[in-house]
C-alpha cells in the first residue's frame, strides 16, 4: 500500500472539513477523487502535508505514520503535489521552477530528469529562460507538474490539473498523466472536478461531498453509476464542460 | 565646486553604510512581510561587539592594520548573526501564523530590549576606540579648500561594493538564493517542495545581520565612537532608504541607502546641517504618500 488514510478529520477552526476520510491507493494506481466545489477535495491532498493538520485518524505513506509531519518531511518521503492554481513561482524563469523542484533530488539526475521533462512538455524547453508568470495557464500547468516530477516523487497528487485550461490542453494533460502511470508506474492521485475525464483515466475513485466519502469503486463503475452521473456528469457539471 | 566634490564623497560613505542595514530589512520584509524594527539595534550591538573587539586587540599589542580589521569583521560577523538568528528564533518565530501587527509589536520590544541591555552592561556614554585607519587622499584643492578622501572612506566603499556584488551573485546564482526567493514569492508552496521553510527565514535573518554587522564595523572605524543609541537613528533612515528603494527589492535597498546618503551630505552641506534630519524623513513621508512602492519595488498587489 503507497498511501492509506483512516478515520482522517480535519477542520479550519470550528468548521468540520473532512469527517472520518478512509481512503488508499495503492502502488501504481491511478486514483482520483471527484466532488463539488467545497467538497474538501483540496483539504484533503493538504491534510497529507499537515495544512490543515489532521484532528483525528492516522495518514500512513509507505508503511510510515506521516500524521502530523511539517510539510518538507512529507515531501522528503516522496510525496510531490501539482497544487490547485498551479503555484508556480512566478519571478523565477522556468529553469529556476524545475530546479526548485529538484531540491530533494540527487543532483546527478538533474541533466537528465530535465531532459525527460523537455521531452514530455517540449514547451517548456523553448520557454526556459521565460519568467514563469507570463507563460500562458496551460503551460503554467504544465511547468508545476514538471517541477514535481523533478523531485522524482513515488506518489504524485494532482489538484484539479484541467482547471480553467482549454480543451485541447485538457486532453494533452490528462494524456500526460496516462503515459506518466502506463510507462513509468507513477502511482497518481487526482482531485478533479471534470469527473468525466478523471473517472476514464482512473483505475479507482472516490466520491467526496461535504467533507465525507459518500462513494467509491472502480473508474468504470462510477461512470456508470446514476448517482454519479446525476451528479457530476449530467445535470451537475457546469457551463461549458459540457460540451466536451 | 570642492565642496559638492567632497559632499559627493562622504555621501557616497554614508550612503554605503545605510544600504548595507537597509538590505536586511528588505530581505526580512520580502520573506515574511514584517518591518524588524531591532535590525538597527543590530547593527548597534556589532559596533559595540567591534568597539570590545578592537580594544582587546590593542591590548593584545596587535598592530597591524589589515590584520586587527579582518579580526574585528570576523568576530563581529559572527557574534551579530547569532544575535541576528536569536531574535527571529525567541521575537518572531512563535508570533508565525497570529496578526500581522504582533510580531511589529515584537519588534519594538526587541529593539528596547537591545537598547537597555547595552546601555546597562556597556553604560550610556559614548564609547570611543584609538584611531584605526588614518590619513587619507588629497585628491583636489580649490579656493583654499582640500577634497579629502580618507583611507576608511575608501574601505567603506570598496567593502560595500564588493559584499554587494557578492550578494547579488548569491541571491540570484546560487541554490540557497533561489530557495530565499521561492520563500519570498509563495512560502506554502516551498515547503511542499520538502524546503524546511523556517530554516530559510533564519538564515535570511542572519544575513540581513551579517551585512549590518559588517556597516557596525565599518562606522566605529569611520566615526571611532558608539553609543547605545546610534542603532535608532540609523535603523530608520536605513528603513526609508529600503522604502525610497522598494521595500522587497534588494537593488532598490541599495539605491535607497546611496540617495539617502546623498541628500543627507548635500542637505547638510547647503542647507541646514541640524535639520538633517528632517530631510530624510520628509522624503520617507513624501515617498509613502505618493509611491509607496518605492523606486524599484513592485506595487504591493493583495493576494485573494
Amino acid at each position: 500500500m503507497m498511501l492509506e488514510l483512516s478515520g482522517v478529520h480535519a477542520h479550519y477552526g470550528a468548521i468540520s472539513a473532512l469527517r472520518s476520510i478512509d481512503l488508499s491507493v495503492q502502488v501504481g494506481e491511478v486514483v482520483t477523487l471527484i466532488g463539488a466545489n467545497g467538497a474538501g477535495k483540496s483539504t484533503l491532498m493538504m491534510s497529507l502535508f499537515g495544512k490543515p493538520r489532521a484532528s483525528a485518524g492516522r495518514i500512513v505513506f509507505d508503511g510510515e505514520d506521516i500524521t502530523g509531519l511539517p510539510a518538507h518531511e512529507v515531501a522528503r518521503r516522496g510525496i510531490a503535489l501539482v497544487p490547485e492554481g498551479r503555484r508556480i513561482f512566478p519571478r523565477m524563469t522556468v529553469m529556476e521552477n524545475l530546479q526548485m523542484g529538484a531540491v530533494l533530488a540527487d543532483p546527478l539526475n538533474f541533466e537528465a530528469d530535465l531532459k525527460r521533462m523537455f521531452a514530455l512538455f517540449p514547451i517548456l524547453d523553448e520557454r526556459r529562460q521565460q519568467r514563469a508568470g507570463t507563460l500562458s495557464g496551460g503551460e503554467q500547468q504544465m511547468l508545476a507538474i514538471a517541477r514535481a516530477l523533478m523531485a522524482r516523487p513515488k506518489l504524485l497528487l494532482l489538484d484539479e490539473p484541467s482547471l480553467g485550461l482549454a480543451p485541447l490542453m485538457i486532453r494533452r494533460i490528462f494524456q500526460v498523466i496516462r503515459e506518466l502511470n502506463r510507462d513509468h508506474g507513477m502511482t497518481v492521485l487526482l482531485v478533479e472536478q471534470n469527473a468525466h475525464h478523471a473517472l476514464r483515466v482512473a483505475h479507482r475513485g472516490y466520491v467526496l461531498q461535504h467533507g465525507r466519502i459518500v462513494l467509491s469503486g472502480s473508474g468504470r463503475e462510477l461512470l456508470a453509476s446514476a448517482e454519479v452521473r446525476a451528479a457530476y456528469l449530467e445535470g451537475g457539471q457546469p457551463a461549458g464542460r459540457r460540451a466536451e | 565646486m570642492a565642496l559638492a566634490l567632497q559632499q559627493l564623497i562622504n555621501g557616497l560613505t554614508l550612503g554605503a553604510v545605510y544600504g548595507l542595514i537597509a538590505i536586511g530589512y528588505t530581505m526580512v520584509y520580502g520573506i515574511i512581510g514584517m518591518i524588524n524594527f531591532a535590525h538597527g539595534d543590530i547593527y548597534m550591538v556589532s559596533a559595540f561587539i567591534a568597539v570590545t573587539a578592537f580594544t582587546l586587540l590593542a591590548a593584545a599589542g596587535i598592530t597591524s592594520v589589515p590584520l586587527a580589521l579582518a579580526v574585528v569583521l570576523f568576530v563581529s560577523v559572527l557574534f551579530t548573526s547569532v544575535y541576528g538568528w536569536a531574535v527571529e528564533r525567541t521575537a518572531y518565530r512563535p508570533l508565525r501564523g497570529s496578526t500581522r501587527l504582533a510580531p511589529l509589536i515584537s519588534a519594538i520590544g526587541m529593539s528596547i530590549f537591545l537598547q537597555n541591555m547595552v546601555q546597562l552592561t556597556q553604560g550610556a556614554r559614548v564609547k570611543p576606540i584609538p584611531p584605526v585607519l588614518v590619513g587619507g587622499f588629497d585628491i583636489f584643492e580649490a579656493d583654499g579648500f582640500t577634497v579629502h578622501l580618507s583611507y576608511s572612506q575608501v574601505l567603506i566603499i570598496v567593502v560595500t561594493v564588493l559584499l554587494m556584488s557578492g550578494f547579488t551573485w548569491m541571491i540570484s546564482r546560487t541554490s540557497f538564493g533561489r530557495q530565499q526567493r521561492a520563500c519570498e514569492q509563495d512560502m506554502t508552496m516551498t515547503g511542499l517542495l520538502g524546503i524546511h521553510v523556517d530554516r530559510i527565514i533564519s538564515l535570511t535573518f542572519m544575513l540581513g545581520a551579517t551585512l549590518a554587522a559588517v556597516a557596525g564595523v565599518l562606522v566605529t572605524v569611520y566615526y571611532g565612537v558608539v553609543d547605545f543609541y546610534i542603532g535608532f537613528v540609523a535603523g530608520i533612515k536605513a528603513f526609508t532608504a529600503a522604502v525610497l528603494g522598494g521595500i522587497g527589492s534588494m537593488p532598490g535597498a541599495m539605491l535607497g541607502g546611496v540617495l539617502i546618503g546623498l541628500i543627507e551630505a548635500f542637505w547638510a552641506a547647503y542647507l541646514s546641517p541640524e535639520y538633517k534630519d528632517v530631510a530624510t524623513f520628509s522624503i520617507l513621508i513624501l515617498v509613502l504618500m505618493f509611491r509607496p512602492s518605492g523606486l524599484l519595488g513592485r506595487p504591493e498587489v493583495e493576494k485573494v
